[in-house]
């Protein structure tokens, strides 16, 4: 996620013609803070015989720092708590949140930092980072894709593919598979 | 001596003897299992547990139907001249009730799963997507599904235990071959 926040930074600073690159990097360079109530996170387990499991987590919070004279030094942090996970199934959703899964009790969040931002086009982004969940760390990385940027708000769509066997969350393989697909809509206010 | 896969009108063949104890063992194992799975605080542990019982479940399926067909296909020996009149009546109808149960166990949690709102696909033993049953998805039928596997299980271990005390009875106080002839052929002649 914040890897696609950098990167929607860095291809809004990179939209701009030659001419005004600066101008735009001014304009898109500052610090964002997430707002949930304007954003979203999706994810989707796929599983035996099609279909998948569909979730979302309802809460989170995330600032966005893009480097006025870097985009690759732009930060994004993240943090999900996985207590507000919700499948419409509340069964599903209290296994989610117990020690099979998440343990959110024990592990109340889950941190993504950003380690760096490279530009893959115009308006797309790879933000390379760490996540932390249940105590464990790897790097992982995020396409952001810039979806708007005007008065001090700035829109990205962030997907990225995370194996949960990696954190201790592999409960249910194959049934269900290892790899879970977010797909997020984050919007940052400049402040 | 003569092939002994097959029953004869004085014995049980391998046939039957193998399938006989092998779905014992599944299904006495599977009432242990689902008592545990349902008990435990590990929702992980659990689920694992809840997939092994619904692998050995169609395993057990498929193994009835193999001895319903078998049975239907082979001799069944006569029982011994000294049983009377009221067990030469009920046994046959405990054992046809010992397969309804059989039958009706597995198909019941098959049930269950299948109109589970949970939609948890069965891979037995991980090998390959055993579909569900064409029935409709509700909280309402899985509550009912869920009743009727939990007191088909209760039902069906007390029919076991009243069949596995009548074994005990012929071997240990009426001393046939009731009990010896469903763990070799070899003693067959002994059950008349």
């Amino acid at each position: 996620m914040f890897a696609r926040i950098l990167g929607f930074a860095a291809v809004a600073a990179c939209l701009a013609t030659p001419v005004s690159a600066a101008v735009a990097l001014g304009d898109a360079a500052g610090s964002y803070s997430i707002s949930p109530a304007n954003s979203s996170i999706h994810f989707s387990i796929g599983k035996v015989g099609g279909g998948g499991l569909n979730g979302t987590f309802a809460r989170f919070k995330g600032s966005i720092r893009i480097d006025n004279s870097d985009v690759g030094r732009s930060q994004v942090n993240f943090t999900i708590f996985p207590e507000s996970v919700g499948t419409g199934q509340g069964r599903i959703d209290a296994f989610l949140r117990s020690d099979a899964v998440f343990d959110a009790a024990n592990s109340p969040e889950i941190q993504f930092r950003s380690t760096g931002v490279t530009r893959t086009s115009d308006t797309t982004a790879l933000v390379t980072g760490r996540l932390t969940a249940r105590g464990k760390t790897f790097p992982e990385k995020f396409t952001a894709e810039l979806g708007g940027l005007k008065a001090g708000t700035i829109k990205f769509h962030v997907t990225g593919k995370v194996l949960r066997s990696r954190y201790g969350m592999d409960v249910g393989t194959p049934i269900y598979s290892n790899v879970v697909d977010f797909d997020m809509m984050l919007t940052g206010k400049r402040g | 001596m003569q092939t002994s896969i097959t029953n004869s009108t004085t014995r049980y063949g391998w046939g039957t003897i193998i399938l006989h104890w092998l779905i014992a063992l599944i299904f006495i194992g599977q009432f242990a299992l689902g008592f545990v799975m349902v008990r435990l605080t590990s929702q992980r542990t659990a689920f694992e547990l809840i997939q092994l019982h619904k692998s050995f479940g169609f395993l057990l399926l498929g193994l009835i139907i193999l001895r319903i067909a078998w049975r239907l296909g082979n001799a069944a020996p006569a029982l011994p001249r000294s049983v009377g009149i009221l067990e030469r009546r009920a046994a046959p109808l405990a054992h046809f009730a010992l397969y309804a149960f059989q039958l009706a166990l597995p198909l019941s949690g098959w049930a269950l799963v299948s109109v589970s709102m949970l939609e948890i696909p069965s891979l037995p033993f991980n090998l390959f997507i055993m579909p569900n049953l064409p029935l409709a998805e509700s909280d309402g039928a899985e509550s009912f599904w869920a009743a009727a596997h939990w007191y088909l299980a209760y039902a069906g271990m007390a029919l076991v235990a009243v069949h596995v005390a009548a074994a005990l009875r012929h071997h240990f106080q009426l001393r046939d071959g009731v009990l010896t002839r469903m763990i070799t052929p070899l003693s067959g002649d002994s059950a008349e």
